[in-house]
Parts: structure tokens; sequence; C-alpha cells
């Protein structure tokens, strides 16, 4: 069974045509993948087809624009799936 | 269908808002300056302008959803083709199609069609923002009630106020 990691990882290297085994849970996907904010709805779409889940992207740039979060909390890839997986779990229990 | 000004569409006819579905009509002029220059003696509509078409339908309707507070821009195309041509006069079907609300950004697919014959398919990426101005959105709901855009419809749908 694949885990969160494995799935966005694959979901980012279909997206944007990265290589697979370049991309890491400590790797930033905007400072070290260069993957920008349209190339990026391209991917939350993935993520909330895959997950069934809707990643809360305004609230997060929101929170990164306001200085209340860092885009490390959003955007390195462990930090990413561990959102995801709060989010699958939130779903999972209403 | 004015297309030296980008108004594409000519009325909305058909909607179903749970289903995040709508179509709208419009009729090609059968004069324009965009004739006289694609191409002269042979006007013909230019395919960007039927992808523009469908971006117009699907745009009206993402920005429905959000009960006209956000606006869509244009952010992506893909899978666009363009089946068949479209010459002055002749009449149009676009049917547009909401396949994913995310946060902030939303995907639709628009068709066209002429009569039975497919003319133009796309999935279209819109990234929604806020109305830059109330009076910029006050002008967008007049112009969506002129194209008989059924706001009503959305409104009790999304229990909008």
């Amino acid at each position: 069974m694949s885990t969160t990691f494995d799935k966005v990882a694959d979901i980012i290297a279909e997206t944007c045509d990265i290589p697979r085994d370049t991309i890491t849970p400590e790797s930033h996907a905007i400072d070290d993948l260069k993957i920008d904010s349209l190339d990026f709805l391209d991917i939350a779409f993935a993520i909330d087809k895959a997950f069934g889940i809707k990643l809360p992207l305004e609230q997060w740039t929101q929170q990164i624009n306001d200085g209340q979060a860092t885009t490390d909390q959003y955007f390195v890839l462990k930090n990413l799936c561990a959102r995801i997986d709060e989010l699958i779990a939130a779903k999972n229990s209403a | 269908m004015r297309l030296e000004y980008f108004q594409m569409l000519d009325r909305f006819v058909e909607v179903k808002a749970d289903e995040r579905w709508i179509r709208s009509e419009s009729k090609a002029p059968m004069e324009s300056p965009v004739f006289e220059g694609h191409f002269p003696g042979y006007p013909l509509m230019p395919g960007v302008l039927l992808i523009e078409n469908m971006a117009q339908t699907c745009g009206w309707l993402v920005s429905a959803i959000t009960g006209f507070t956000g606006l869509p821009v244009l952010a992506g195309v893909k899978e666009a083709k363009v089946r068949g041509a479209v010459f002055p006069g002749m009449e149009l079907s676009t049917e547009g199609k909401i396949v994913h609300e995310g946060s902030g950004f939303a995907i639709a697919d628009g068709k066209i069609k002429s009569g039975t014959t497919a003319i133009a398919d796309a999935r279209l990426t819109y990234r929604i923002i806020p109305y830059p101005s109330p009076e910029f959105q006050n002008t967008m709901v007049t112009w969506a009630k002129q194209l008989d855009f059924p706001l009503e419809e959305f409104r009790k749908v999304d229990g909008q106020s």
C-alpha cells in the first residue's frame, strides 16, 4: 500500500514532469522543485481527487501572507503530506 | 456575439445548478472586423475565439457558484480541440460543467456544438480572486442579467443571499 508521500510524489512527477527520484520528503515544492503557483493548482486538483479532500490553499496563502505561517509548513512535502493526512482523518471522522 | 468586443455569448438558456452545468447560445455575426482579417474573402471564426466562448460560458458559471463574490480568471486551457469550422451566421450551443471546485480555483469542461456537429471542447482552469471593486462586481451582475443568467437557480441551490 503506497504512502501519502508516494502518491503525492507520483502526482508531482507526472504533473510537472519532474524526475520521480529527485522528489524527497524534504523537498520544498517551491524552492527545491521550482513548482510555480499555476502548476500547483494542477497538483492541488490531482491531490483533491486522489484523496477526496480539498486542500485549503486560500487559507494557507493567507496565513503565509499574514506572517502566521511559513511556506515550509505547507510546501515541504513531508509537511504537506502531514496536512493531507490530517484532512483525510477529519473527513473520516465527520 | 460581438467578436471585436470579445462579447462571445448571446444568452444563457439552460441550467442545472446542482450539477454545476449550464448552456449558452450565441450566433456568429454575419459581419465583423475580425472576419475581414480572418480571412479576406473567406470569413472563418478564429479557434482562439471558440476557446474564449467556452471560457466565458464556464467563467460565468464559476462566478455564480461563489455568489458572484469571486472573479474567475482564466489560468489554463488543456486538451483544447477545434473540431469544426464556424462561419458567419452559424448558431452555437456551448455547454459548461464544473468538474472540480478547489480552494481558490476551479476546473471546468467546455463544449461547443452547432446543431449536432461538435465544434470544440477544452478543459479550463480558473483562479478565483475577489472582484477588484464593488462597482465592477455590480457591472458583472447586471451583465449576467442581460444574458439571462439564472442567478436565482444558484441562490436556491447554494443558499446564497
